[in-house]
């Protein structure tokens, strides 16, 4: 009997719920999801890259399929009878072939791979040296700041495609030296930007605060002041990754990226550009795939700082009022 | 305002500085690099290594030899000596020389098309934002963004060169013909205007997106709608007012810009067979001819320098803000 006041509160009838809805917390990430969700050219980009990804990850299942590696010169059926390469649409080969008889949409696939590597771990490398070079500069001042600003200063004006191009040619062509050049010349930008933002956020209230609870530096730095600098750096990491990919097409379109015969996209233009313009499908797919792979990108780092800038609210609350009029 | 010219000076060799050691370590004194050996060519004899270590100083300690490397480089008459190029043996300087006046040329042209195209086509973004207008400016950005100049450049002469001409329409000249100004100015104008615009387009995408987003922030300010209160015409308060001050950042890329150019347009001239600093530096990287090499990176980051230097003095002078910080 005496669990009956227990038993009470446990069948009690709970009360209705409200008819109107409360109000529900929504994380930061849910907003700017749900108003990524609202962008068709987002999505549109977002499908686009997923799309060049499977690419990417299938190219040997291409390969298995057509029967053609992304290397291979196919002596018995890659050319015509006369030794010319075949068109797009030809039996066996979707895309043609080029001059030595090699399938373009195996190389393709294959030279997606080169990009989105490049692309992704050259801007991975140079947002975390990025992060942590001007969270230091920005944070401590004095005398480091000095000397990583200056540093970042110098980097920022060198003639960069002529240095990586003088770096690759002395340490010989290859993806982690394509990478690392890549990422050497990308990390100021974003360490600037970074510094900036590290400097005025630690005047703010609650690193005072966190000193006086006794945080070390590091925590302040690290745990602190990074996530506010999270939604600027985003932005900048999804723009870099298109201009570390033509850049990394560019250093193989002069033959001093990846190097031959591994397919880049950048390389295949390249050997295009040594046959001339007889064969217009050497050139156009690749073209094509790599275009839309950087406006993907470029589109959707737009929409990521449209969606991450409180100020666009209001442009999406007008945008969807207009709808069901 | 002195002072902060003096700074910006000093940052400018520093980094010319670190420039020119950087090519030295990578050159000379790299753990198992061999300047004479490289020079010897095939036929190997321990003669033919003496005489060379002797005439070049490559035996000497690495610290002499980066002294001399540094003391022939400092511009005063009698002392500064680019060297030799190893292929033709003629003065560096010639080279350098003779390559300029078409980098002179690809510069001004391009510039002259990029800073009005791009101009335009932000402020008519910026004058109706989010209008039909907007949008296409967005597109042309970032299309440009997005765009590696080498494929702009093939695809140009693909349409423009190959298959207007194999139709009989013979407008545009093939790569490689470069006619100078004194020779024949039409001539130079009719050789150049693929390579201007492949340069101005990709170029143009960024003046566009500077133009509209400071004409914006500017169009916003309290001045304006005094301006607007007075009754002054819209064109007026938009050309006069509001552009004028929202010029200050174009200003400064287009600095950086130029001295770009100037420095070599690597892709633009290897694509076009334009005999510029860019097509030279290729070729000597292609071949090892490091005194070449060594020049030109350094004539071009010396471009790029001083231009960074110009930029900053004219921002202080345009924007006072920037003096007193």
């Amino acid at each position: 009997m005496s669990l009956s006041t227990v038993d009470a509160a446990a069948t009690a009838v709970p009360p209705e719920e409200p008819a109107v809805k409360g109000i529900e917390g929504r994380t930061p990430l849910q907003l700017v999801v749900q108003r990524l969700r609202t962008d068709r050219v987002a999505i549109i980009s977002v499908v686009v890259i997923v799309l060049i990804i499977a690419l990417a990850i299938g190219a040997p299942l291409i390969a298995a399929i057509t029967g053609h590696g992304p290397t291979d010169t196919n002596v018995d059926n890659g050319t015509d009878a006369n030794g010319q390469p075949l068109p797009p649409g030809s039996a066996g080969y979707l895309l043609g072939t080029d001059n030595l008889g090699r399938d373009i949409l195996v190389r393709i696939a294959y030279g997606a791979r080169v990009s989105l590597i490049v692309g992704v771990v050259a801007t991975a490398i140079a947002t975390i040296v990025g992060v942590v070079v001007g969270l230091f500069a920005g944070y401590y001042g004095g005398w480091l700041d000095s000397i990583l600003a200056r540093i970042m200063d110098v980097v920022l004006s060198f003639p960069y495609v002529l240095f990586a191009i003088v770096l690759v040619s002395v340490f010989g062509s290859s993806l982690p030296l394509t990478i690392l050049v890549i990422a050497f010349f990308s990390f100021a930008a974003i360490g600037r930007i970074v510094r900036g933002q590290a400097l005025s956020q630690r005047e703010k209230e609650y690193v005072e605060a966190a000193h006086s609870l006794g945080a070390g530096n590091m925590r302040i730095m690290f745990v602190d002041i990074l996530p506010n600098l999270v939604a600027p750096v985003i932005v900048l990491a999804t723009l870099l990754i298109p201009t570390a990919i033509i850049f990394e097409a560019t250093l193989s379109f002069l033959g001093l990226g990846i190097a031959l015969p591994t397919p880049s996209w950048g390389n295949m233009l390249s050997d295009a550009e040594g046959v001339g313009f007889q064969a217009w499908w050497f050139y156009i797919f690749p073209m094509i795939f790599l275009l839309l792979t950087t406006l993907a990108f470029n589109l959707l780092g737009d929409a990521v700082r449209d969606a991450l800038d409180p100020r666009t609210e209001r442009i999406f609350a007008a945008r969807r009022k207009k709808k069901p009029a | 305002m002195t002072r902060f010219l003096i700074r910006r000076i000093i940052l400018g060799l520093v980094t010319l500085w670190v420039i020119i050691t950087l090519v030295f370590i990578l050159y000379y004194a790299r753990p198992g690099v061999d300047p004479a050996r490289e020079l010897a060519g095939r036929a190997v004899t321990p003669a033919l290594l003496a005489n060379i270590n002797k005439a070049y100083g490559f035996n000497l300690p690495v610290y002499v030899q980066y002294w001399n490397y540094l003391k022939r480089l400092v511009p005063i008459p009698g002392q500064f000596n680019l060297g030799i190029s190893n292929n033709n043996h003629l003065p560096v300087t010639t080279i350098i020389a003779q390559a300029v006046p078409i980098d002179i040329s690809l510069a001004v042209g391009s510039a002259v098309i990029w800073m009005v195209l791009g101009i335009s086509v932000g402020v008519l973004a910026a004058r109706r934002p989010r209008s039909l207008w907007d949008r296409g400016a967005t597109v042309f950005v970032l299309t440009g963004v997005s765009m590696p100049t080498f494929i702009l450049g093939l695809l140009l002469l693909y349409v423009l060169y190959y298959l207007l001409t194999i139709h009989g329409i013979a407008i545009f000249p093939k790569p490689g013909s470069y006619t100078p100004i004194t020779t024949n100015p039409l001539e130079w104008a009719h050789d150049l205007i693929l390579p201007w615009i492949t340069l101005a387009l990709i170029t143009a995408a960024t003046y566009s997106r500077l133009t509209r987003s400071s004409l914006l922030e500017v169009l916003g300010e309290d001045y304006i709608r005094t301006a607007r209160a007075k009754g002054l015409s819209e064109r007026r308060v938009v050309y006069r007012h509001a552009l004028r001050s929202s010029l200050t950042p174009i200003v400064t890329q287009f600095g950086i810009d130029l001295a770009t150019v100037l420095g070599g347009a690597i892709i633009t001239e290897s694509i076009f067979g334009l005999p510029g600093l860019g097509l030279a530096v290729v070729q000597a990287i292609e071949v090892q001819n490091l005194p070449v090499v060594i020049g030109i990176v350094l004539v071009a980051s010396f471009f790029v320098v001083a231009a960074n230097i110009v930029v900053d003095a004219l921002y202080a002078v345009l924007d006072p803000r920037v003096r007193v910080s």
